[in-house]
């Protein structure tokens, strides 16, 4: 119960945070994606069902207040965090290299599907403008904001496994 | 054994492949009930409004504080250099000022002898604050803090500074969705004033950053159209209202089939700097089809 509640409100903070902060901070335009580091580092720490729960959720209010139609975002997301997921079992804490390296292959392999299904069923061509301009420098800031939000999430998330532990040893 | 069955003395967990096959039918079935109609808008729209949206507008009140604040320490010493340049300026203008007060009675009969209605005076507006952007890096739209209560409905048009801003696409009870004109997924009829030829107006990312977009189908067999006409919104639109300005022409090419043309749009508005837009509350008046 307690991890539900604190979970909405990280997501919820989260983006509160990108369409307003962030988008003050942005570099040329690009503003970090910070729905896909919490969907993914959810995932693999987590597991799977984390992981695509929280990702539905974070596209579920990406949709609501910018998609066109309701639950592309939360499609692409849950299954990032899914995917995610999987990595949990190989997954250590003190490890930094492995969240880097799935966060920013989450990030450009969401720039690369939200490009093929929303740019590229348009006659929109120009893949390598695109990655160049777009994908490459999200993935590259959103990397450079995990360095800050991943050990925060982390933090957080240990602490709700001590609380969760300790609970269950009183009940037995 | 299937791993759904549910075992004695166990509590029932629905296996992660399973539940993600049961929200991707979902997702899916949302998008197709979407895509056509708004069943789930409303609601849906209703709990963010009241969830997300007094944050919002608290974050963008402390951000537009603190910018202002840091604004200002900037501006003080660039304001005394500015200062002394005005004053120069104001010397040259009230000479000019007197010049264009003749061409003013002039415009005005000319206006009488057209009957062109004084832009946009007519229209009912509404204004709103900006109160977010877009989360995502594609498309360009933004949060305003008026929504249903106010009298906002969709496709109403939005302006600032005298330009066309966008549309609204998308309306909660305590906010909108304001869909702007220079999203890669957006088109707007537009006409260009001097000749009133028929173009369409296009949003496009790659310029998004040179704040410029792009025009196609110009049909103008006499060549008149030249670089600075004013474009505005034309009269066969059936979303956005007649003669709103848009921007004014950049660029223009022939295109390879030699019958149209295309090219870029500087526009009227600085998206880059929006924090206030004025909300047209009047609808574009369509035939309803029976």
């Amino acid at each position: 119960m307690l991890r539900k509640v604190v979970v909405t409100l990280l997501v919820l903070t989260c983006f509160i945070l990108q369409c307003s902060v962030f988008i003050g901070l942005a570099f040329a335009g690009i503003i970090p994606n910070l729905m896909i580091i919490l969907t993914s580092s959810f995932g693999f720490m987590r597991g799977e069902k984390e992981g695509l729960v929280i990702g539905f959720f974070c596209g579920l209010l990406s949709d609501i207040f910018f998609g066109g139609f309701l639950g592309f975002y939360a499609l692409v997301l849950m299954y990032i965090g899914y995917l995610n997921g999987k990595f949990s079992r190989i997954f250590y804490p003190e490890d930094i290299k492995l969240p880097i390296a799935l966060i920013i292959t989450s990030d450009l392999s969401y720039g690369i599907l939200c490009y093929c299904l929303m740019f590229l069923l348009r006659g929109r061509l120009h893949f390598s403008h695109y990655f160049t301009h777009v994908i490459l420098p999200e993935a590259l800031y959103t990397i450079v904001i995990t360095i800050f939000l991943y050990p925060a999430v982390l933090w957080i998330n240990n602490k709700l496994e001590a609380i969760e532990k300790r609970r269950a040893k009183k009940f037995v | 054994m299937s791993p759904i069955i549910k075992r004695k003395g166990e509590r029932f967990t629905l296996p992660s492949k399973y539940l993600l096959l049961i929200l991707t039918i979902l997702c899916t079935g949302m998008m197709l009930v979407t895509f056509g109609t708004d069943v789930f808008n409303r609601p849906l729209n209703t709990v963010v409004g009241y969830v997300i949206v007094p944050f919002q507008r608290g974050i963008s009140k402390m951000g537009g504080w603190l910018s202002n604040r840091s604004e200002e320490l900037v501006q003080i010493r660039t304001l005394l250099d500015e200062n002394a340049r005005l004053r120069e300026e104001i010397a040259a203008l009230t000479e000019e000022n007197t010049l264009l007060q003749q061409d003013k009675y002039e415009l005005n009969r000319m206006r009488e002898l057209v009957a062109l209605d004084e832009q946009y005076g007519a229209y009912n507006k509404v204004g709103a604050r900006i109160i977010g952007r877009d989360s995502g890096n594609w498309y360009s739209s933004f949060i305003i803090d008026k929504g249903e209560e106010d009298g906002l409905a969709v496709d109403m048009n939005v302006i600032a500074g005298g330009g066309l801003v966008g549309r609204v696409t998308s309306v909660g009870p305590n906010w909108a969705r304001v869909t702007s004109i220079i999203s890669d997924n957006v088109n707007v009829s537009a006409m260009t004033l001097s000749t009133e030829d028929n173009l369409t107006v296009s949003g496009d990312l790659k310029l998004m950053v040179d704040n410029c977009i792009t025009f196609r189908q110009l049909v103008d067999s006499q060549n008149k159209v030249v670089e600075g006409d004013k474009v505005v919104t034309s009269d066969i639109s059936d979303k956005y209202l007649p003669n709103i300005l848009i921007g004014y022409i950049n660029t223009i090419n022939r295109d390879n089939n030699n019958l149209t043309k295309s090219g870029l749009i500087t526009p009227a508005v600085d998206f880059e700097h929006l924090s206030e837009v004025l909300v047209i509350t009047d609808l574009k008046q369509t035939i309803v089809e029976e």
